[in-house]
């Protein structure tokens, strides 16, 4: 089958357990090489616990994590960045004491394939512009609006040249026209062929992005298909919304 | 801009020369103030190496500037000059990688308290020593080192510390730990290895302070633990390095330079209230200098770019 031979990430029966919560439960997951997945779920269902077991934040209790040849659950943060994760965070980290081609290089220079330091400052400015964040490169990280920032620290995990991009809800916190635009952006990314986990609460985002969707409840896989598919399965509005009252 | 380059680097190769002639001029207590201030100068830029860009405050400065000076003690005798410094350079980076890999996982205050007790827990060990193996708490040091040996010895490393934190400011080591120094999280997702990265630099900051042990000791004779691991040197060299700025590589010696005046100025006035003294200075330093002398002379700078940059937006 062209698909299994084309898969980007392979999580199976990924545990992590804080004390008595298991956070991360028997998760198994797959995202295919030019495709977006949706990790979604209510608050505290374990979705961000997952990126950060991917990315090596967290080591897995049990279970395998599959990722560019490699099985990467307990490995370095640092190891797993260079075999190509890129990822943005929940709260957004920019690095503030420094501007914002800095930030892109800190993305550039620690990758295995080094460039030259003029490549870099080519490299860093293109990946600025990528983002929309044109001319910005001698501003400060500090002085950049809330979606500027988000920007910036996109075009930093782009520098990685990422085999797969997390993005952990990445379009939160946005208003209505500046949704669009982050919209656009991660579907150009696609449009690329990046291939994308994404954690959102976002539902026109979700509906418009995501080729398949995976539903996490209490670290438990509750439902996985198209968006229409598991935002219409009981289970998952259960999850959400509470169970249906009797009647 | 490269005219300016050229004018710096003519200016410091001259005052290289003035200093490096300065004992042929000066009588002893002006070459022992000498040779304190350039002590200081490379122990506070040697910490700022490490601690300016991680943050990191270390209180291990007493802790290899004795082992450095227990080195020549122990050795100083028995086996060349040279040869002797390059021991104690292998073992002031032992000990550095050994303390950097069991600690640098630490974060904020329990560092601070780890590198207190290393300093102490390393003094215990060598009374330990002397006092059930060889039965003598002292040891004199008889080498054939004068002080103008000793000044033109410091006046190497000082050169040295330098170059080398130039170099690392521009390598990839030094981004690296300013990425660390602003987020260590961030820092592993660029692909740092964060440990490797800060157990480096912080050796390399180590073995300085360990030469500077090792080349002070011949000045003092006679050595004994409480003389070598004395605390109060890593809490002067914080000071010292906080006054000036720790994030610029030049910044703790802004700090060094006047504070050893002052503390030798204390200590001939009021011998027995420096300490006092000493620790309102430090108070009075860290509320009304956080960003040290540097950080004045950015806040300088800053307020005169915003015109020229404003004009540009608009053109």
């Amino acid at each position: 089958m062209t698909a299994a031979a084309s898969t980007v990430l392979e999580i199976k029966g990924l545990v992590r357990a804080f004390g008595g919560l298991v956070a991360v439960n028997a998760l198994d997951m797959t995202v295919r090489s030019g495709e977006i997945v949706g990790l979604l779920g209510p608050n505290g269902s374990g979705k961000t616990t997952a990126l950060n077991l991917v990315s090596g934040v967290l080591r897995p209790d049990s279970g395998a994590i599959h990722f560019a040849g490699h099985d990467i659950a307990g490995m370095a943060t640092h190891r797993i960045a260079r075999l190509g994760l890129g990822r943005t965070f929940q709260l957004v980290r920019v690095l503030d004491g420094m501007n914002c081609a800095e930030n892109v290089r800190a993305g550039l220079a620690f990758h295995p394939a080094r460039l030259a330091r003029s490549e870099m400052d080519v490299a860093a400015i293109r990946l600025l512009e990528r983002v929309g964040l044109k001319d910005a490169d001698q501003r400060l990280a500090t002085e950049l609006t809330y979606i500027d920032r988000k920007r910036l620290e996109l075009a930093r995990a782009l520098a990685l040249k990422p085999r797969l991009l997390l993005l952990d809800e990445w379009l939160a916190g946005l208003n209505p026209s500046e949704l669009l635009i982050g919209i656009a952006l991660i579907r150009s990314l696609k449009d690329e062929g990046l291939s994308i986990l994404l954690v959102e609460h976002v539902m026109d985002a979700i509906r418009s992005l995501c080729d398949r969707c995976v539903v996490m409840n209490s670290g438990r896989k509750i439902a996985e298909g198209t968006p229409d598919e598991v935002l219409s399965d009981p289970a998952v509005i259960e999850a959400y919304l509470g169970a249906v009252a009797d009647a | 801009m490269s005219a300016m380059r050229l004018a710096a680097a003519l200016a410091s190769c001259a005052g290289l020369t003035v200093l490096a002639l300065l004992p042929m001029y000066v009588d002893a207590y002006y070459l022992a103030l000498a040779i304190g201030l350039l002590q200081f100068t490379v122990l506070a830029t040697a910490w700022g190496l490490f601690s300016g860009p991680t943050r990191y405050v270390s209180l291990a400065t007493t802790a290899f500037f004795g082992v450095g000076a227990y080195t020549v003690a122990v050795l100083g005798e028995l086996l060349s000059w040279p040869l002797v410094l390059l021991i104690a350079t292998v073992i002031g980076a032992l000990m550095a990688v050994i303390v950097g890999l069991s600690t640098l996982r630490l974060s904020g205050l329990h560092f601070v308290i780890f590198t207190f007790g290393l300093a102490e827990l390393i003094r215990q060990l060598v009374i330990w020593y002397e006092v059930n193996k060889t039965r003598v708490l002292g040891r004199y040091v008889f080498v054939d080192i004068t002080q103008k040996d000793i000044y033109w010895q410091l006046l190497v490393l000082a050169v040295a510390v330098f170059v080398i934190g130039w170099l690392i400011a521009r390598s990839r080591l030094g981004f690296a730990l300013r990425i660390i120094g602003e987020d260590e999280t961030v820092a592993k997702h660029c692909g740092i290895n964060v440990t490797v990265a800060k157990v480096t630099l912080f050796t390399i900051s180590a073995v300085f302070m360990t030469l500077v042990g090792a080349i002070m000791a011949p000045r003092w004779t006679y050595i004994e633990p409480s003389i070598a691991f004395n605390a109060t040197i890593s809490f002067e060299v914080v000071i010292m390095a906080l006054l000036g700025g720790a994030h610029r590589l030049w910044g703790p010696a802004l700090g060094a330079i006047p504070l050893t005046l002052l503390f030798e100025f204390l200590a001939a006035r009021f011998p027995t209230a420096s300490t006092l003294i000493m620790g309102v200075i430090f108070l009075l330093i860290v509320y009304a200098l956080p960003a040290g002398v540097v950080g004045l002379w950015d806040n300088f700078r800053r307020q005169w770019r915003p015109q020229r940059t404003g004009q540009g937006v608009k053109a």
